[in-house]
């Protein structure tokens, strides 16, 4: 008889810090303790806390332990499984309060998850996602069967309709309108299409549900063919998602064999099945035209539209193609109704939104938030703050395709229309952290090299222009930039904005025009000034000794990998700066912080 | 699967799994499993809880779980329950035999074991 669950992380991100050992480590304890019986251990999808992992939950107590490693395997099973008492020193506790000794908090009070509210990863973290039972028992498929049995397609579309849903890859376009515009198409052939090609640098929502909970995204995908009429369905994903791909390909037979999917499901003669195409990890084909054009076996490129999708999408025949985490809310707003999703958000903008946390940030992760929740909550009390006591100054949205929303307006509520307005965009939920040691010009440099890469070349203002723009800033971070430069960079930016096939090209300049808006000031340095605020841009650097508080230990002057430093014991040293590579190394190295750099 | 009512039976089925994983509940049965307790024989009585719970179909409402030494160890083993609004029940000097009777006339009937609870003096 099973008495205890052990929960282990099996998402991307704790499985790269060792969660695999950790398990295997816990099984053999088990075996070798005879608690085999007894105790389970389930291998989950992310928890969200990546930055802590490996991460393991102990069921019925709910004791959440961070930074695991498989020599902490026998205490924890000694103390925890067996003695019932907490190994206190990998207990996640951090809370908006100082904790009294011995006190410990309950995990949905921790700071990280006491503002988030879990939709989309409702089960991420909680169900073993290769086993379809655990899925059935927190009410998987009973969204299905309730579509199936008592509504009409009709019925369906109207209810995620009333929900307000709107597309979580992105765009933020209603849910319900895509799929009824796919459901007024005259036609015997019909498709629904999971858009599972997440590229933005730095997210990895998308990844995350279809890890840690990929039947809801098919039961999700069944319930959309029997609302627009469709009987195959398509999962797009990118190869470079090893883990996903697999529990994909696991779940689809276990559904296949429940009759889950198949011919004839539930018995009401409606048939759905789900096939998985694997990209090649082109940022392009993350746009949903490109997408179709590669799911058809040509090279992944878009095209005009319209005719949209819906209307003539994959092969030819109407398309519905949806966002992971869209599909993700599906099936609960069946069951719940559309006024529970409705009741959450802000009055455009419904429900939950997924971001990956990252960058300058304490706690890098998954988090979910309800609409509405503002940056600084998202920062400062679920993130953590900065680390190392620096300054938050800026967080980018959106990725390439997003701009950047500055300290000055941390407190903007966070949903899709608010974050157009300031210049940025919802985007797919990437949010890179930046503090005062970012260096804007070098920001938006970092994401058009970006896009210059992964432009795929079928028009020309995307596949020049970006190219155009990249020069013009690189001209600006060596210091040789103008004047006339920065009103280059708007202008170009403008045309390729609006000449654009896709919108790849559409957005790309938006990392540009963002910090151009909002740190103007800092292109202006660079140009007029040649200095780098932020002390990044390498070729607007110099570093210096300071000479009253050098003290002439040497330490610099032996880890300078080219000579460049100079300078008797006990005598203050110098830096050649014309052998200078600026590297870092001496000012790391100097215990007296003699070495700045300006 | 050709009907909702099989996909019933699996939920049933799971739902005594997965309900562990949804947070403690309202009546909590507290075994103390510290050196003293498992060398007087905690371990057997902590299972037979597991297994009486889940049996009665009480999983919605029971939690059970282990905690360190409760301090009285010649009385162990030691199991304290919990509900909500009560006192706390301490019983003493556990056996896997007992159990039934605690779950069926504490737990579910509401009446205190006396001959097995601490007495205090």
């Amino acid at each position: 008889m099973i008495r205890s669950h052990v929960l282990i992380c099996a998402g991307t991100g704790c499985t790269s810090s060792g969660s695999i050992a950790v398990s295997d480590a816990l099984e053999k304890e088990l075996a070798a303790k005879g608690l085999t019986d007894e105790i389970k251990i389930v291998k989950t999808g992310c928890f969200g806390l990546c930055a802590l992992g490996p991460v393991m939950i102990i069921y019925p107590e709910g004791t959440f332990y961070s930074r695991v490693t498989a020599e902490d395997i026998p205490e924890i099973v000694e103390e925890h499984l067996l003695k019932g008492r907490l190994v206190e020193r990998l207990v996640y506790n951090e809370t908006d309060h100082e904790l009294a000794e011995g006190e410990t908090v309950a995990l949905a009070d921790t700071r990280f998850y006491k503002k988030q509210k879990r939709v989309a990863l409702r089960n991420c973290g909680v169900i073993d996602p290769e086993n379809i039972d655990e899925y059935i028992g927190t009410g998987g498929y009973e969204a299905l069967g309730k579509v199936l049995t008592e509504m009409k397609p009709q019925d369906v579309i109207d209810t995620i309709l009333a929900s307000g849903l709107r597309g979580r890859g992105g765009g933020g376009f209603p849910t319900g309108r895509k799929w009824q515009f796919a459901a007024d198409q005259v036609n015997d052939t019909k498709y629904v299409v999971c858009n599972a090609d997440e590229g933005d640098p730095g997210a990895f929502m998308d990844r995350s549900i279809l890890e840690g909970d990929p039947h809801a995204v098919l039961e999700a995908m069944a319930i959309a063919g029997y609302a627009i009429g469709a009987h195959q369905g398509y999962i797009y994903i990118r190869a470079e998602y090893p883990i996903a791909v697999n529990r994909l390909e696991v779940a689809i037979n276990q559904a296949r064999e429940y009759g889950l999917l198949g011919k004839n499901i539930f018995d009401t003669g409606f048939d759905f099945d789900i096939e998985i195409r694997l990209g090649a990890g082109a940022f392009v084909c993350g746009e949903e035209t490109a997408l179709l054009t590669s799911i058809e076996g040509n090279r992944g490129e878009p095209r005009p539209r319209p005719p949209f999708p819906a209307v003539k999408g994959l092969f030819g025949k109407p398309t519905i193609i949806n966002n992971v985490e869209t599909y993700a809310n599906i099936a609960q707003i069946i069951l719940n109704g559309p006024e529970w999703l409705a009741s959450m958000g802000t009055e455009k903008s419904k429900g939950t939104k997924v971001f990956a946390l990252g960058g300058k940030i304490h706690n890098t992760g998954l988090v979910e938030i309800p609409m509405g929740t503002t940056l600084r909550e998202v920062v400062e009390d679920i993130g953590g703050g900065v680390p190392n006591g620096k300054k938050f100054k800026a967080a980018q949205t959106g990725g390439p395709s997003g701009g950047c929303i500055p300290a000055s307006l941390i407190d903007t509520p966070i949903d899709y229309d608010n974050l157009i307005a300031i210049g940025s965009m919802m985007g797919s939920g990437g949010l890179i952290v930046m503090d005062e040691d970012t260096c804007m010009v070098d920001l938006a440099k970092f994401f058009l090299e970006f896009t210059v890469d992964e432009s795929c070349g079928k028009c020309t203002p995307c596949r020049v222009g970006t190219k155009r723009l990249l020069e013009i800033l690189e001209k600006i971070t060596s210091g040789n930039g103008t004047m006339e430069d920065i009103d280059r960079l708007e202008e170009l930016s403008e045309y390729i904005k609006s000449a654009s096939l896709c919108g790849l090209g559409q957005t790309a300049p938006n990392p540009v025009l963002s910090t151009l808006r909002y740190f103007r000031d800092e292109y202006i340095a660079h140009v007029k000034d040649k200095k780098c605020p932020a002390g990044v841009c390498k070729k607007l650097l110099s570093y210096k000794i300071v000479e009253d508080k050098c003290k002439g230990c040497t330490a610099c002057a032996r880890v300078c990998p080219v000579g460049a430093i100079s300078g008797s014991v006990k005598q203050p040293h110098v830096i050649d700066t014309s052998k200078c590579i600026k590297c870092g190394a001496c000012m790391e190295k100097c215990k007296f912080g003699a070495i700045i750099k300006e | 699967m050709k009907s909702l009512a099989e996909l019933a039976a699996i939920r049933e089925k799971m739902k005594d799994k997965v309900s562990m994983r949804e947070g403690s509940n309202d009546i909590r049965i507290v075994v103390g499993m510290a050196t003293c307790g498992i060398a007087a024989g905690a371990r057997p009585v902590l299972n037979a809880f597991v297994e009486q719970v889940s049996k009665e179909g009480l999983t919605d409402t029971v939690t059970v779980s282990q905690t360190g030494c409760i301090g009285i160890c010649q009385s162990e083993p030691v199991v304290e329950v919990y509900k909500a609004g009560e006192d706390k029940v301490t019983y003493v000097h556990m056996t896997p035999e007992k159990v039934a009777k605690i779950i069926e006339q504490h737990i579910k009937g509401g009446k205190v074991v006396s001959e097995y609870a601490l007495k205090e003096n």
